[in-house]
């Protein structure tokens, strides 16, 4: 296990920045010792959010080299501005934000024609409509969680557009509130409630298809 | 929704509630929407499926989405950090 050693101690503490969104509720970050640089809470930072920055950041690019290099980056840039982290959010949405665009921003160089998030989605419904009827609701656990169909849930969240993507990662896998997921990616809570509607939408059609076509072999 | 068994007035209802399923889901519609909602799923066996596969479908994301960063990744990060005093070898 690894753990960090040398946390700071409670009576430094000036300001608090409880974290509502990280499992460690109760931790709390001296944000002045982050500001002057102070290394052993920068290192109390990344142990809480490194878990969860690094999931964000392998649903986004799909993979998992590709996600250290993300959190790398995203940490040193944390790291040098954390005397521009003014508080206005969370410092955990702060980050998100960080991570979010570092992969974003990796991706447009690898494949400059990526889409951004800003890019008005198509509000025509036409591809919204369900087309597959298969009701898969009643096999068991163990039958719907195998080693396969998950690599094929990981598959199906790279086939989502990129103005969904980041929207379903936050929202229904890291558990981020609208409110949250509104602040990372600058959207208002209206645009991140439909774009999520769109992205499970898509994500149901992929997995029926895949469990008809299991329940039919 | 295509190859309902109903007739087509309620074939337009299931667009119109098609984009409330997830405000539905999340308990976050109205109770009007609700009660629409679940009146029509009684007479429509396809908007049903839907409806259960789209919340089975959110929940097998939230376990899918249960995954811890490899402990050798931390390390790595930690160390390219520099870091790498802070990194506990403990079990």
């Amino acid at each position: 296990m690894i753990g960090i050693i040398r946390f700071v101690d409670s009576h430094y503490l000036r300001y608090y920045l409880t974290m509502t969104e990280s499992p460690t509720t109760s931790e709390q970050i001296d944000l002045d010792r982050l500001r002057s640089g102070d290394k052993a809470a920068f290192a109390q930072v990344v142990e809480l959010y490194a878990d969860r920055m690094y999931n964000l950041a392998l649903k986004i690019s799909g993979d998992a080299f590709e996600a250290e290099d993300i959190l790398q980056e995203a940490f040193i840039s944390a790291y040098k501005n954390f005397s521009r982290f003014e508080g206005r959010s969370s410092i955990g949405t702060w980050l998100y934000r960080i991570t979010y665009n570092t992969a974003l921003m990796r991706q447009r160089k690898k494949h400059p024609d990526t889409v951004s998030i800003d890019e008005p989605i198509q509000t025509d419904s036409g591809d919204m409509l369900p087309r597959q009827f298969f009701d898969w609701c009643c096999i068991p656990e163990k039958d719907l969680l195998t080693g396969e169909a998950l690599e094929y849930m990981g598959e199906a969240i790279q086939l989502l557009p990129e103005s969904l993507k980041p929207v379903f990662v936050l929202r229904d896998i890291e558990g981020l509130s609208t409110a949250e997921v509104g602040d990372t990616l600058e959207l208002s809570p209206a645009a991140v409630k439909s774009r999520l509607h769109r992205a499970r939408l898509f994500l149901r059609e992929r997995l029926s298809e895949y469990f008809a076509e299991r329940a039919a072999a | 929704m295509d190859k309902h068994t109903h007739h087509h007035e309620d074939r337009s209802s299931c667009h119109e509630l098609l984009g409330g399923l997830s405000l539905y889901l999340d308990g976050d519609a109205e109770e009007s929407l609700c009660r629409e909602i679940e009146q029509h799923m009684k007479d429509c066996e396809n908007c049903r499926v839907v409806v259960n596969t789209l919340a089975k479908t959110v929940e097998l994301y939230h376990e899918y989405g249960k995954s811890q960063m490899p402990q050798e990744a931390k390390q790595r990060l930690f160390v390219a950090l520099d870091l790498g005093d802070y990194i506990s070898s403990s079990e």
